[in-house]
Formats: C-alpha cells, structure tokens, sequence
C-alpha cells in the first residue's frame, strides 16, 4: 500500500502534463513501514532518454545516487518512482518489466492529449514475470 | 583480495538485508558471482537470461564506473568497493500502426 497525499498525486499529474508528449519522470520518497508505505515527498528528475522520450525514460545511476543521498539527509529513503505514459495506459509495458528492480514501487500516470487520466501502482513480482498492483490510498489534507 | 560490496536498497531482501558484504575477489566479475553464489535470488536481479549484467546494472569501483575501467575484468585491490548502483528505466508500449504517433 502507498499512502499519499492528494498535493502529493496532484504533483505527479502536474508534472506528467508539463512533460507530455514527453514521459516525465522522479523519484517518491518516503518510508517503507510495516502497514504500507507513506509517501513524504517527491523529486521531479529529468528524462534522460532524450532520443525517445514519448514512450521511453531514464534515471541515470547519477541521479539516482544524488536522490538517493539527499533523501537520506532528511531521514527519508528512495521506495519508489514515477513515470508518465503519454497517450498509453497506466499499466506496465513489457519494457518496464524488462527494466524494473524489485522492491521499488512503481506509480505510473497515463495522459491522454495532455490530460492526465488514471494512475495506479506496482511492484515487480519475485519472479520478475509480472507487476503486482499495488493500492494508492489518497489522504485529503485537514487543511483542506 | 578483500573487498567490500556494497548492496543497493531494492537488492538488500534477497542479500540477508545487509547493505555492505565482504567477498573475496581478484576482479569486478568475480565479485559479482561470488556474491551471487552466496546469495542465489540475487543472481536474477543482476544478471539477464543469458548470463551478462543487466544493462540498468551499474557497478563502480571505488567511485569509478567499470564502463570506464576494464568492465567485469577490472582488477581489485585490497580494501577496494565495489558499488552496485540501479538506472531506473521503463516505458510505454510503442504506438500502433496508424496512431498520431505513427505518423
């Protein structure tokens, strides 16, 4: 289970519809506890797949190392990313599976002629054969 | 050699939750598969069907990728870290025929 904020998911939209026709990518972080994980905050990163970026993208291990030690300096850690599919469905593509670490949740956004549509969320089986679909639970701000 | 592996996060359940792991090692490549010999479940997530790193599988030593090196072959020392480091990478299906895309 993911739990997230709604400005949180609202981000990850905002983002998915500023990079299309484009795949916009980032990293979720947060805290991998027992009765599910509590998304904190999000780092937008650039698509490195600058040669096909409609439907292809890339966080070089650069990125992935900065991410990975500023998330540590404020106690949280990397449990995840995101991705857009631009004119595709939320679920994982063949490619994604091929490409995907174990652990990780993955929260895929589609976006249909720049509108962002549905999102859901997986995690790569132990068998690498297949995505498991992993529940997004929104949290509404008391704040409003 | 003696050197030290250190395992990336998403890898650490199937390497008894250790985040760093001594092996003995005279190259990069041997590193890897002793690691792997000692922990089996991680030898899928390392390695494709056909026995090669996968390609978002990134490995430094001491800072420096093995691209940049001798690749597997690179040669440790004593005291040297082997860094297991993922690209993150994905993507949707590509377009059908005669879609906006297939213009």
């Amino acid at each position: 289970m993911l739990r997230f904020g709604e400005e949180l998911l609202e981000r990850i939209r905002a983002h998915a519809v500023q990079s299309y026709p484009y795949e916009c990518c980032g990293a979720l972080l947060g805290a991998d506890e027992s009765g599910g994980r509590q998304i904190r905050d999000l780092v937008p990163l650039d698509n490195q797949r600058h040669d096909s970026a409609r439907n292809r993208f890339l966080v070089n291990p650069g990125d992935v190392r900065r991410v990975e030690a500023a998330a540590r300096e404020r106690g949280l850690e990397v449990v995840g990313w995101y991705h857009s599919h631009p004119d595709a469905p939320e679920r994982p593509s063949d490619f994604d599976r091929e490409h995907a670490w174990p652990w990780y949740s993955y929260v895929i956004v589609s976006v249909e002629a720049a509108e962002p549509r549905r999102m859901a969320a997986w995690r790569l089986a132990e068998d690498r054969a297949r995505f498991e679909p992993e529940e997004i639970v929104t949290e509404w701000s008391a704040s409003g | 050699m003696a050197v030290t592996v250190l395992i990336p996060t998403a890898l650490r359940q199937y390497a008894g939750r250790e985040s760093r792991i001594d092996v003995q090692a005279g190259t990069v490549g041997e590193a890897l598969e002793a690691l792997a010999a000692r922990y089996e479940e991680l030898r899928r997530h390392l390695y494709a069907d056909s026995g090669r790193l996968r390609s978002f599988v990134n490995v430094y030593v001491n800072q420096e990728d093995i691209r940049n090196l001798a690749k597997e072959e690179t040669p440790l020392s004593d005291g040297d870290t082997v860094t297991i480091v993922p690209s993150i990478a994905g993507g949707a299906d590509r377009r059908q025929p005669g879609s906006a895309g297939a213009r």
